[in-house]
């Protein structure tokens, strides 16, 4: 589940609250907050759309989990699933690199 | 750019509302709605396309990565391609709309290479079209469908269905849930994409999918059919959403003790899974995959890899805990019964696409799986579109229709009890996420569910209208029962194992019922036999 907005880097630009599929996220005058978090669905779409690597979705489908945000961001995780799509600036040749043809059929 | 005059209007509305006039609206912004839109408005149509979530993001496509059925046009490729699923299927399926699907899909995936989809080269310098990155295709669908002059409204579930005094369908209305309002579409036609239902189970991008466009469709007496087939789990990480079942055909599964789970597999083999499951935790290792495959796996789908990479399990190393979530009509064969080449309901005015619709023509009784519900959504979506914007070029003016709303559960005020959309959640995932009722049917099991299930139908149709607040999840829940309630009667009426319906007291096929069965109905479910295509020639020919 959703777990964090790092308040250092969201700029506000509410763009996690459009794209949710499941509305979790609502606006406010500054930074948005996590406002249904049970209603999170998992599926990792809103760190893909973050532009600042300000979100961190939680692995754990079912139950929330602690997260400390300074242990956190001393890895790479934040920011991970969009550079390994290829949807930062670093990294957009790996946009065409689907090697799914070569696992169909086993 | 779109001539502006081929975009939906907004006219005035009371305080607290918009209303939008339109020839087509489009409920639904996955795949097939986005094709639907596109098409629509290709044919000169104006079109809204109300997404429920997000369009971009909302659905099962978004969050995954699916094969497409995409077949190269050599006649013994596209043969053995529509060969080699039919036993699997419970020879259900219909050569020729296969035969059309993969023409379409075909077609389609050559506009997506136009439209600028980073395909992959493979070493010998050919473009392989046969699998699509979710997030990247999908974005891609909402960029074409506004080029396309598609009013979209996210955030924006359809709540019920406009008829006209005949009976057609001419729109539908519901919330934006972000603004605190209500949206009408007047529309002379519309499209249902809505996608299956995924009773909240979580498997990946599928809360969204909770059959919404089936009650919609049948509060205006729309049919179903091959509801029977609804009962495919997905294996996933037991704390997590990622089902990609494909890459578990490189696992080794096992008991709590490291004993391996005898005749356990991905393919083939998930039924000694959901049995194992059943008796205590089952664990995975992805240890058949050797380097190459690693690295494939982690380019293709990279989202697979978060649940372990934020964990700290090396998947292909460590045994981690594994469970299988019910993927229910998202990955079934049934769905709404499409009546003929445009992908029309059995309402005037109603068409129907993508998971929504039955796959029974291209899949029969056993999923084809992403690659099959891929094709699918992009050509009954193209069809449903262009079927959709032929058919409101034949009605008249809206001007002077009267229209009604067709909605009954959660909206009428019965003042006898609150509707508790959550309780009601619980209640139907009780019925339907069990093993040993869903997966492995039996009679007397089924009967058992079906019982509670029309005993809640006869309670939510007595609570009280639900408040602005609740009414979206109470839509929704009504809907998961309802979708809960046609799937078992279909189940106890097809007597016999065909396809992924399994029943252990008539464990094998019976070649007498190779037919459809068709459902409907909301207070009083009722099912009936239609027979196959082929199976009706046959007769006909006696």
């Amino acid at each position: 589940m959703i777990e964090v907005i790092d308040g250092e880097r969201c700029t506000s630009c509410d763009i996690c609250v459009n794209v949710c599929p499941t509305n979790v996220f609502d606006k406010t005058d500054g930074i948005p907050v996590i406002a249904r978090q049970g209603d999170c669905q998992t599926c990792f779409l809103c760190e893909l759309y973050c532009p600042e690597d300000a979100l961190y979705v939680s692995p754990f489908a079912d139950q929330a989990q602690p997260i400390d945000l300074v242990a956190l961001k001393q890895t790479d995780s934040m920011g991970s699933y969009r550079r390994a799509v290829g949807w930062t600036d670093e990294t957009s040749d790996r946009r065409g690199v689907d090697r799914s043809y070569l696992l169909f059929g086993h | 750019m779109p001539n502006p005059s081929h975009r939906a209007e907004r006219v005035s509305a009371p305080e607290g509302s918009v209303v939008f006039e339109a020839d087509v609206l489009v409920i639904g912004g996955g795949p097939a709605g986005t094709w639907a839109a596109v098409s629509a408005a290709e044919r000169g149509a104006r079109v809204v396309l109300a997404d429920k979530g997000f369009c971009g993001t909302s659905g099962a496509t978004a969050a995954a990565g699916t094969g497409v059925w995409y077949i190269d046009p050599d006649p013994a490729l596209r043969e053995a391609a529509m060969a080699n699923r039919e036993k699997m299927g419970g020879y259900l399926q219909d050569r020729r709309w296969m035969t059309r699907v993969l023409d379409s899909t075909y077609q389609h995936s050559n506009r997506l290479a136009d439209w600028g989809y980073p395909y992959p080269v493979d070493g010998r310098g050919k473009s392989q079209r046969n699998s699509l990155q979710g997030p990247e295709y999908m974005r891609l669908m909402r960029k074409r469908t506004k080029q396309a002059g598609v009013t979209i409204l996210d955030h924006s579930p359809a709540l019920e269905l406009l008829v006209d005094d005949d009976g057609a369908v001419a729109g539908a209305s519901g919330m934006r849930r972000q603004k605190q309002d209500r949206w009408t579409v007047r529309a002379k036609a519309v499209v249902i994409a809505t996608g299956g239902c995924a009773f909240l189970s979580k498997t990946l991008g599928s809360n969204v999918l909770t059959g919404d466009g089936y009650l919609m469709a049948a509060e205006v007496g729309a049919e179903f059919t091959s509801m029977e087939f609804s009962n495919p789990y997905a294996i996933s990480p037991a704390f997590g959403s990622v089902t990609k079942t494909l890459f578990y055909g490189w696992a080794s599964f096992s008991y709590d003790d490291g004993s391996v789970v005898p005749g356990a597999a991905s393919k083939g083999g998930r039924s000694a899974i959901a049995r194992a499951l059943l008796e205590g935790p089952v664990y995975a290792r992805l240890d058949k995959a050797d380097d190459d495959v690693r690295h494939h796996m982690r380019v293709s789908q990279p989202n697979f890899f978060l649940p372990f990479d934020r964990t700290g399990i090396d998947p292909f190393k460590d045994r981690f805990p594994v469970t299988l979530r019910l993927e229910g009509t998202v990955r079934g064969t049934g769905g709404l019964r499409i009546v003929d080449d445009s992908c029309a309901s059995s309402v005037p005015g109603l068409y129907a696409a993508g998971d929504a619709a039955t796959r029974e023509l291209i899949c029969g009784g056993f999923t084809g799986g992403g690659s099959h519900n891929a094709a699918w959504a992009m050509s009954s979506g193209a069809w449903a579109g262009q079927g959709a914007a032929d058919y409101a070029t034949q009605v008249g003016p809206a001007a002077g229709r009267t229209l009604s709303s067709a909605g009954a559960v959660a909206f009428r005020s019965r003042s006898r009890r609150a509707f508790a959309p959550a309780a009601l959640a619980r209640a139907v995932q009780a019925e339907v996420f069990p093993y040993e009722l869903n997966y492995f049917r039996e009679a007397s099991r089924l009967q058992g569910a079906l019982g509670r299930l029309d005993a809640a139908w006869r309670d939510v149709s007595e609570a009280d209208a639900a408040d602005t607040s609740e009414i979206v999840r109470a839509r929704e829940t009504a809907a998961m029962l309802a979708t809960a309630r046609w799937m078992y009667r279909s189940a106890l009426a097809r007597q016999e194992s065909r396809g992924m319906h399994r029943r252990d007291d008539f464990s094998e096929q019976d070649s007498r019922q190779r037919h459809y069965v068709t459902t409907g109905g909301l207070d009083e479910i009722w099912t009936s036999a239609r027979p196959h295509a082929e199976a009706g020639y046959a007769e006909a020919a006696e």
